[in-house]
């Protein structure tokens, strides 16, 4: 646009400023509140400038809380490895689920088939209460109970979708006559699967996996109906704080950053893949 | 390997996965025409359909669907807005932009439930700096969440912090895939710019803008992190979303039947919507074959 005036810029520049402000000051203000202590925090007017603390930190990474009344278990940094345990297995499982899956629906024509999928897609628009409630009555039964087992299939309606949908695009957008030749070559279907369709769908395959991961990360009422105590990822953790006694609000803000700081690295250095995912999974499937 | 069950046999593990989830969901469908009750399990029985006949005569269910569509319309209204406005803002991918459009990412990254900690922290009236911020113009007694008369406007507050990064990126996507030439064409004749974009930009961005309202859409009608995380529904019944209102019922009130026939009710309208959204979605596919 050769045509923009100065002050067409000056008025872009002021109003993109604007949004950035609206959209990073919340994280930004958690960030700073995690390294005040009570009493900085509560001060008034609130203030930019104080001598930060790592307090907060060292007290949710050592699990002591030690108060005016005694010392307090905190379990935060179980909730951290549950969530990553939790994700990146979700994830792995969605990904070996759903590859070939996606890969089958891409280039078979077969009886059921967009059936199958279109089933797995509506999960992705179903309310997931629907599936938890019943599932909370009988899931001891099960023997789920206090597993992380449970937690991962129960995962999987959010991961399996997104990486089926969005890698059966990709797949069909290969074109399916280097796999033909490769196969006129000699080799078996399955090295054509795994040495060609594979690679060339890498990037999706990528891009769809790094979504999920986030989506299992962020994922809260999953787990707050049906994980026990010790399998609780950060979601649920996080909030609980908010009703336990003896922790103070800085304490909060810490477990707050410490929630979404591997998320928001993680998109900041792939936000290619990132972007990719979101514009797929949305225009493409 | 033959080729007639090679693809039932790919699609088989995620197919199983598939229907242990389909069997809670029909249980659901069935709890939702029962009598059913945790507290009360020996009154446990079929009743066909006197669940939905006491949802559709309860204030409290019509309550439930005001704010849901309430939310609904006006976080994807609002958001729709404003991600359009930074999508024409962003649109010209120079250097500048993108790492805005990157940063702007960042609300979309956090977890719901977490942004409604955050805005929680953020809007607390002892300390929260929002409290402080809008008591400086003046709003001394602004209570946010915890007054029935302004907290649905915080969540959808928080609604639109997390979601509207969502359109933005699709619109962006969707601007920058957009044929030069009508454009050059428009400038080359000294075509008004608002002309240009109501007559050029907007109709050709459309089947974007409607993909994004629709998942929005999808979403919101279900919202309960955000919801359930900031207020649990509360105070008094002020946010008491469709999702929201099916759990406590469950929890609380150990209502299983009511709660089911409440989830069955959203799950129509969610259904309503995605038949929509599939059939657009394959037009907009139709046209993207077309136009590669």
């Amino acid at each position: 646009m050769s045509s923009m005036s100065l002050l067409e810029t000056v008025i872009r520049r002021t109003l993109i400023a604007l949004v950035l402000l609206f959209f990073l000051f919340p994280i930004f203000w958690i960030v700073l509140m995690s390294f005040q202590t009570n009493e900085q925090i509560l001060r008034i007017p609130p203030s930019l400038f104080f001598k930060p603390t790592i307090s907060n930190y060292t007290a949710l990474v050592s699990g002591e809380l030690v108060t005016a009344v005694g010392t307090l278990k905190l379990t935060f940094t179980q909730n951290l490895w549950n969530s990553a345990f939790l994700s990146v297995a979700s994830v792995f499982l969605a990904l070996v689920l759903g590859v070939p899956a996606a890969y089958a629906f891409a280039r078979f024509k077969f009886r059921l088939g967009e059936d199958i999928a279109f089933t797995l897609l509506s999960f992705r628009f179903a309310p997931p209460l629907l599936v938890l409630l019943p599932l909370s009555l009988y899931f001891t039964d099960l023997g789920l109970n206090d597993t992380y087992i449970g937690l991962i299939w129960i995962y999987q309606l959010i991961a399996l979708p997104l990486i089926l949908w969005i890698v059966r695009g990709y797949f069909e957008d290969i074109s399916p006559d280097i796999e033909h030749a490769y196969r006129i070559d000699g080799h078996s279907w399955a090295g054509s699967f795994f040495k060609i369709a594979i690679p060339l769908a890498l990037p999706g395959i990528a891009a769809a996996g790094l979504l999920a991961f986030i989506f299992c990360w962020n994922n809260f009422v999953f787990a707050l109906i049906l994980a026990s105590a010790d399998k609780q990822p950060v979601t649920v953790g996080a909030l609980a704080f908010v009703t336990a006694a003896g922790i103070s609000y800085g304490q909060i803000a810490a477990a707050i950053v410490l929630s979404i700081l591997p998320t928001l690295l993680l998109a900041l250095y792939a936000q290619r893949y990132l972007v990719e995912g979101l514009s797929l999974g949305a225009v493409k499937g | 390997m033959n080729k007639k069950i090679l693809p039932y046999l790919l699609s088989l593990p995620a197919l199983i996965v598939t229907v242990g989830i389909i069997i809670p969901f029909l249980t659901s469908i069935y709890y939702s025409l029962e009598r059913y009750n945790l507290a009360l399990p020996y009154l446990r029985g079929f009743i066909w359909f006197d669940n939905y006949i006491n949802l559709f005569t309860s204030h409290e269910f019509w309550n439930t669907v005001f704010i849901s569509l309430t939310y609904t319309v006006a976080t994807v209204g609002i958001e729709l807005l404003i991600g359009l406005g930074i999508a024409l803002l962003l649109r010209v991918p120079t250097r500048l932009n993108n790492v805005a459009a990157i940063l702007l990412l960042l609300p979309l990254m956090t977890a719901p439930a977490i942004a409604s900690l955050m805005w929680k922290l953020m809007t607390n009236p002892g300390f929260g700096i929002l409290s402080y911020l809008v008591g400086l113009v003046g709003l001394t007694n602004f209570r946010w969440a915890s007054s029935p008369t302004t907290a649905l406007f915080t969540v959808i507050l928080v609604d639109i912090w997390v979601y509207t990064p969502f359109i933005m990126v699709l619109l962006i996507a969707g601007l920058r895939a957009l044929p030069k030439q009508p454009f050059e064409a428009a400038e080359l004749d000294g075509v008004p710019r608002s002309f240009v974009f109501f007559r050029i930009t907007l109709p050709m961005l459309m089947p974007y803008i409607i993909t994004a309202s629709l998942f929005r859409m999808l979403d919101s009608i279900q919202q309960f992190d955000v919801i359930y995380a900031m207020t649990q529904g509360g105070p008094g019944d002020s946010t008491l979303a469709f999702q929201v209102s099916a759990y406590l019922e469950f929890f609380q009130y150990t209502n299983v039947g009511r709660s089911a026939a409440i989830l069955m009710v959203l799950w129509a309208i969610t259904f309503f919507i995605s038949n929509i959204f599939v059939k657009n979605w394959l037009k907009l596919r139709e046209r993207a074959a077309v136009v590669a």
